[in-house]
C-alpha cells in the first residue's frame, strides 16, 4: 500500500509539473500583458522599466526557472493587477466555489442516484420514461441559458430567490461559508441547481445503466434464488456493485464542476475561482491564470487519488496488496 | 438413509403439464410446453437437451424465477403436494433457497464479486431463520466443510476472487445446501469447469443427495454427465420431453431417434479414430417458427408423412415415456 501510494504521488509530481511547463507555455503565446497594463501615455523607458520589473524581458526557459524556483517556496508570483500574490487570490476564492460544487454534486447525487435506480428497476413505467425525456434536456439545455431562465422566473417574476451574490456568510473553520446561514442558503440555492442540473442528467444515466446491466447479471438471479429479500437484493447486492462506477464518475465530475463553474458563477455573481479567472483571461493576469490552473491540476490529481482509495474499499478485486 | 422411504410417499416434485411461455412482440415462444415429469425423495433426475430445448427454462419455472415477458401460464408444479403455480410471490420467496435451492451455471459469476463469502452465506440462513449472525456463520462454516473446502473458517473472510472456479461452485453447492433443501435445481453446473473439477463436483451433489434425501434436477447438455449421476433421465427438444425412463434403460435402448442421435455424438474410446463422431444433422429450430408436427422432423432420420402431425406421448414400457411416431425398436439395439 505505501509503495502504491508513493508511486502515485511521484506519477501526480510529474502529472502538475508537466501541467505547469504547459501552461506557462501557453499563457505566453496568448497575449502581451504589457500593452494592456501599461497606459499609452508612458514613455518608453517607463515601458522597459516595468517589462524588466515584471521579468518579461527574459527568455521563456528562463521566465520558467525562475517560476518553479519561486513556486518551490510557495509563491506563484504576484498578481499583475491586484498586486497580491496570486496563490491567495485564488484561494480567497477556493470556499466559494467548494461550497457550490460540492452542492451541486450533492443535488446531483442525492436526486441522480434515487432516480436512476427507479428507472432501471422499472424501465418500462411512464414515470421513468418521463424522467428519462427529463434528463435529456438536462443534458442538452445549456448551463448559461438555464440560469438566465432561473433567474428571470424566479428573481424577477416572482421574487422569491435573489439572483447574484453569495449573500450573509458566517465564519466557520477560518473561512466564511454562505450555506450556514439562511440567506446564504436563499443565494446558494439557484447557481447550485443550475450546476446541478447537468450532473443529475449524467448520474441518473450513469446508474440506470448500471442498474439494467447489473440486474441481469447471474448473482442477482442466484440472489434470488437463495430467497433473499428484493431490499436486501437491490440495497446491497445491486448498490455494492453500481457504486463503483459511479463514485468514479462522481469523484471526476467534482473536478470539473470546480474547475468549470465559470459559467455559472459568472450568471449569478458568484464570488468564486471560475470569475476570478475569466477576469484574469480579459487582463492577462498571467501569474493569476497559472496559479489558478495549476491549482486546478492540484486538485484534479488529489481527486483521482482519492477516488482510486475509494474504489479499493468498494472492489475487493482492485485492492492493492491484498491477499490473492 | 435414504433406502427407508415410505412406500406410498409423495413425490418431492411433480411437474404436471407445465406451460412456460415468452410473450414477445414478435409472437408467443413455447419454451416449455406440455412438460410432465416426477422426482422422488433423494432422486437424481437428468434433463437434458441442446441448448434452447427450454430445460432451463423448466427449472427456472419451478423455483419460480422466469422473468417477464415470460410466464408459467399452464399445468401445475407439485411440490411435497403443494402447487407453486399458485403461490404468491412471497410465499414462493419463504420456499426459495430454504425447501428449493438452485445452483447456476458459471460458477464465476454466480457469486456477487463485491460481498464477502461469509456475508454472501449469513445473509442466506438469516433470510429463513431467525438466528443470531454468529450462529448463521458457524452454520455458513460447517456449509463450506460439508462440501470439502479446506479451512473453511478462513476461507469464509474471503472475496469469491480469491477462490478457483471449482471451489466457487462447491460454496454455490454450500449456499445451496445451508437449509437442507428437498429440492436443488442445478442448472449446468459442471459446464464452465475442467474434467477433472467436474467429477468431484458431481460426486460430491451425490453423496449431498443421498445423505439428506435431497431430490435433484441436473440440467445439462451432457449425457455422460447424467450417465454416471442420474437415476432418471428425460430428454428435452424444443420444449417438449421426448423421452424419459431411467437412465439405464434410456441410454442403453433409446427409441427416439434424437436420443440416439444424442448418444451417438458422445466422443468415446470406440469412436476414436475408427469412425468419425456422428452428429445430428441442422439446428434446433426456433421457438417462434417451430415446425408443424413433430418438432424434430426436419432432423430426423426417420421422418415420414405422419410425422407431419404432433405426437402424442406414449408409453412403450412402464416408467418410459416417447413421444415419437417412428422410434427405433429395441430389439435393433446391439
Amino acid at each position: 500500500m505505501t509503495s502504491w501510494l508513493l508511486r502515485r504521488l511521484m506519477q501526480a509530481l510529474m502529472v502538475v509539473t508537466v501541467v505547469s511547463m504547459i501552461v506557462f507555455a501557453g499563457v505566453n503565446v496568448i497575449g502581451d500583458p504589457v500593452e494592456i497594463l501599461i497606459s499609452p501615455e508612458a514613455t518608453q523607458i517607463e515601458r522597459e522599466q516595468i517589462i524588466t520589473r515584471l521579468g518579461l524581458d527574459q527568455p521563456i526557459w528562463k521566465q520558467y526557472l525562475a517560476f518553479v524556483g519561486n513556486a518551490l517556496q510557495g509563491n506563484l508570483g504576484n498578481s499583475f493587477v491586484y498586486n497580491e500574490p496570486a496563490l491567495d487570490l485564488v484561494f480567497s476564492r477556493l470556499p466559494a466555489t467548494l461550497e457550490l460544487a460540492f452542492c451541486a454534486m450533492l443535488l446531483g447525487s442525492l436526486i441522480g442516484i434515487p432516480l436512476g435506480l427507479f428507472c432501471g428497476l422499472y424501465p418500462d413505467s411512464k414515470l421513468s420514461r418521463l424522467i428519462m425525456a427529463g434528463s435529456i434536456l438536462g443534458f442538452s439545455l445549456p448551463t448559461f441559458w438555464v440560469g438566465i431562465i432561473f433567474i428571470i422566473v424566479f428573481s424577477v417574476h416572482f421574487g422569491w430567490l435573489p439572483s447574484g451574490g453569495r449573500g450573509e456568510t458566517v465564519e466557520f473553520l477560518g473561512t466564511r461559508w454562505s450555506f450556514l446561514t439562511l440567506d446564504g442558503l436563499q443565494h446558494l440555492i439557484l447557481p447550485a441547481i443550475n450546476l446541478a442540473l447537468f450532473k443529475i442528467s449524467m448520474i441518473l444515466r450513469l446508474t440506470r445503466a448500471g442498474t439494467r446491466e447489473t440486474l441481469s447479471m447471474d448473482f442477482i438471479k442466484f440472489a434470488r434464488a437463495k430467497g433473499l429479500k428484493p431490499r436486501r437484493i437491490i440495497g446491497v447486492h445491486l448498490m455494492k456493485s453500481i457504486m463503483i462506477p459511479i463514485v468514479t464518475v462522481v469523484g471526476l465530475e467534482f473536478g470539473s464542476v470546480i474547475a468549470f463553474a465559470v459559467v455559472t458563477e459568472s450568471i449569478f455573481a458568484w464570488p468564486g475561482m471560475g470569475k476570478l479567472i475569466i477576469d484574469s483571461i480579459y487582463v492577462l493576469d498571467r501569474p493569476v491564470i497559472v496559479a489558478y490552473l495549476i491549482m486546478i491540476a492540484v486538485l484534479f490529481v488529489v481527486i483521482n487519488l482519492l477516488v482510486d482509495v475509494l474504489y479499493a474499499t468498494l472492489d475487493p478485486r482492485v485492492r492493492v496488496g491484498g491477499a490473492a | 438413509m435414504s433406502t427407508v422411504e415410505p412406500a406410498v410417499a409423495t413425490p418431492t416434485l411433480e411437474v404436471r403439464n407445465l406451460q412456460t411461455s415468452f410473450f414477445l412482440r414478435s409472437g408467443l415462444a413455447r419454451a416449455v410446453d406440455g412438460v410432465s415429469f416426477t422426482v422422488g425423495r433423494g432422486k437424481v433426475m437428468g434433463l437434458v437437451g441442446e441448448s434452447g430445448s427450454g430445460k432451463s427454462i423448466t427449472g427456472f419455472s419451478i423455483i419460480g424465477l422466469v422473468d417477464p415477458p415470460g410466464r408459467v401460464h399452464g399445468g401445475e408444479i407439485l411440490f411435497n403436494g403443494r402447487d407453486l403455480t399458485k403461490l404468491s410471490e412471497t410465499e414462493m420467496r419463504r420456499l426459495r433457497g430454504n425447501r428449493i435451492a438452485m445452483i447456476l451455471q458459471d460458477p464465476m459469476m454466480t457469486l456477487n464479486p463485491v460481498l464477502r463469502i461469509d456475508t454472501q452465506m449469513i445473509e442466506t440462513v438469516q433470510a429463513h431463520d431467525r438466528v443470531s449472525k454468529s450462529d448463521a456463520r458457524s452454520r455458513a462454516r460447517d456449509a463450506l466443510g460439508m462440501v470439502g473446502i479446506p479451512s473453511p473458517e478462513e476461507r469464509l473472510s474471503s472475496y469469491p476472487h480469491q477462490f478457483s472456479g471449482g471451489m466457487r461452485q462447491r460454496v454455490a453447492i454450500a449456499i445451496a445446501m445451508l437449509h437442507r433443501p428437498d429440492l436443488i435445481i442445478a442448472d449446468e453446473p459442471t459446464t464452465a469447469l475442467d474434467v477433472t473439477i467436474q467429477s468431484q463436483i458431481l460426486a460430491e451433489v451425490q453423496k449431498l443427495a443421498r445423505e439428506f434425501g435431497t431430490a435433484v434436477i441436473w440440467i445439462t447438455h451432457d449425457l455422460s454427465v447424467v450417465a454416471g449421476l442420474a437415476d432418471d433421465v428425460a430428454v428435452m427438444y424444443a420444449g417438449r420431453i421426448v423421452e424419459s425412463g431411467t437412465v439405464d434403460d434410456v441410454l442403453d435402448r433409446p427409441r427416439h431417434p434424437y436420443t440416439r442421435g444424442l448418444i451417438g455424438s458422445i466422443p468415446s474410446r470406440i469412436t476414436q479414430g475408427e469412425r468419425r463422431l456422428h452428429q445430428i444433422p441442422g439446428m434446433a429450430p426456433s421457438l417462434l417458427a417451430l415446425p408443424k408436427g413433430c418438432a424434430f422432423r426436419a432432423r430426423c432420420p426417420r421422418a415420414a408423412a405422419v410425422c407431419e402431425t404432433p405426437p402424442e406421448i406414449s408409453v412403450p414400457a412402464p416408467g418410459r415415456t416417447l413421444r415419437c411416431f417412428r422410434p427405433y425398436d429395441v430389439e435393433l439395439v446391439s
